[in-house]
């Protein structure tokens, strides 16, 4: 249950930026996360309601983008999107690629008041 | 629920033991040092509507950008791990598997035949008991213990709190034994020199591709438990395979901590790798 992790780290952003930004508390929380980053959704959210009570996020809506996983074969530079791990290049069934995408776990943005 | 933190009562909080003298560990990294009452009853079918209707006019909404990795806490504190190891040059290993697979017993093994040649040090992660720590204490390498409570990994943090305490020597090897678990270990970077996944022979050679995500990230795979295969109804070229889908760059090693067949090749590789 890495996610509680998770949770607890956009916490502590959201705690930090909103005091930076001298707010009372977070409306909108906007996060980015790839879809091969390892978390999952249905986990996140069963965490969440323990992980923001009490903090400026308790009454935040979380707006998600998820982002699409895509790599790059490293021996014939087809670009391609995966949903796994072990996807190989459709072109050359290459096993060696690069992640150019899909691994992001970010917090974009943050609506406060 | 509030495993990572530990921060309820007194059986889940991380501590920091060294078998010899327990110290405890007060733990403070992120979070909100909120009571944790606990007593949310998780109305988690939360499909998160909230169909207010944003008055907008009441109060002075502003978007703020952030654009913050949400682990970089973790990461952080890893890469002032790995400075504080690159600068001492201290070969660290991440050990990672399911629980059951080996990783006490091959460390066991490992540190008893090279200790005359090799200075170790070892931190151990589970989640309860001083046990492992124990078995290592036993064979006079220097160790601390980290119980992670209800956590599911070891994070950056703690160990660099347990670095500390260790007092390491300049070109030691530091053998950090995470918390048997194939998922969450994979998403926190501890600043190791290299990780390494241990499988064992009587899981499914499916492993690999049911939790690629330990894979993708271990440079070494070590396969235990080989003196079982005339027992077991397994295919370990169908288990690399696997195993390479999801990352053509691991290298693999044989062996059996119990018989120590194929220990060399492993010994060989720690030492070698040790001074790159």
């Amino acid at each position: 249950m890495h996610e509680l992790s998770v949770a607890l780290g956009i916490v502590k952003i959201a705690e930090n930026e909103t005091k930076k930004a001298k707010a009372k508390s977070v409306e909108v929380i906007e996060l980015e996360i790839g879809l091969l980053a390892g978390i999952e959704m249905s986990s996140l959210d069963y965490v969440w309601p323990s992980a923001v009570k009490d903090t400026v996020l308790e009454h935040a809506e979380k707006k998600i983008t998820f982002i699409q996983g895509k790599a790059k074969c490293i021996d014939c530079d087809t670009v391609f999107n995966i949903k796994h791990l072990y996807d190989n290049c459709p072109t050359c069934q290459g096993n060696f690629k690069g992640i150019l995408q899909g691994k992001e776990l970010r917090v974009k943005a943050l609506e406060v008041v | 629920m509030c495993g990572t933190c530990g921060c309820s009562d007194g059986e889940n909080k991380v501590t920091i033991k060294n078998p010899k003298e327990i110290i405890s560990h007060k733990h403070d990294h992120h979070h909100h040092d909120n009571g944790h009452s606990h007593n949310h009853d998780h109305h988690h079918d939360n499909g998160h509507s909230h169909n207010h209707a944003h008055s907008h006019n009441h109060h002075h909404e502003r978007t703020v950008s952030v654009e913050q990795d949400i682990l970089q806490h973790n990461d952080l504190m890893a890469a002032r791990n790995k400075g504080y190891f690159e600068a001492k040059h201290i070969f660290a290993l991440n050990l990672v598997s399911s629980p059951g697979s080996g990783k006490t017993s091959i460390l066991e093994r490992t540190l008893k035949d090279l200790k005359g040649e090799l200075d170790f040090y070892v931190i151990e992660g589970d989640q309860q008991t001083m046990n492992d720590a124990d078995r290592i204490a036993a064979l006079n390498i220097p160790v601390m213990q980290i119980n992670t409570g209800k956590g599911c990994h070891l994070e950056s943090d703690m160990v660099y709190d347990a670095v500390k305490k260790l007092d390491i020597k300049d070109h030691a090897v530091l053998m950090i034994e995470n918390v048997g678990n194939l998922v969450c270990p994979s998403m926190f970077n501890l600043g190791e020199s290299k990780r390494v996944v241990i499988i064992s022979t009587t899981e499914g050679v499916d492993k690999p591709i049911k939790y690629p995500d330990m894979f993708h990230t271990s440079d070494i795979c070590i396969i235990n438990k080989i003196d079982l295969l005339p027992y077991l109804n397994i295919d370990l070229s169908k288990l690399k395979e696997y195993a390479l889908k999801v990352n053509p760059s691991l290298q693999f090693f044989e062996v059996s901590a119990t018989t120590g067949e194929g220990m060399k090749a492993w010994y060989t590789w720690l030492k070698t790798n040790r001074k790159k």
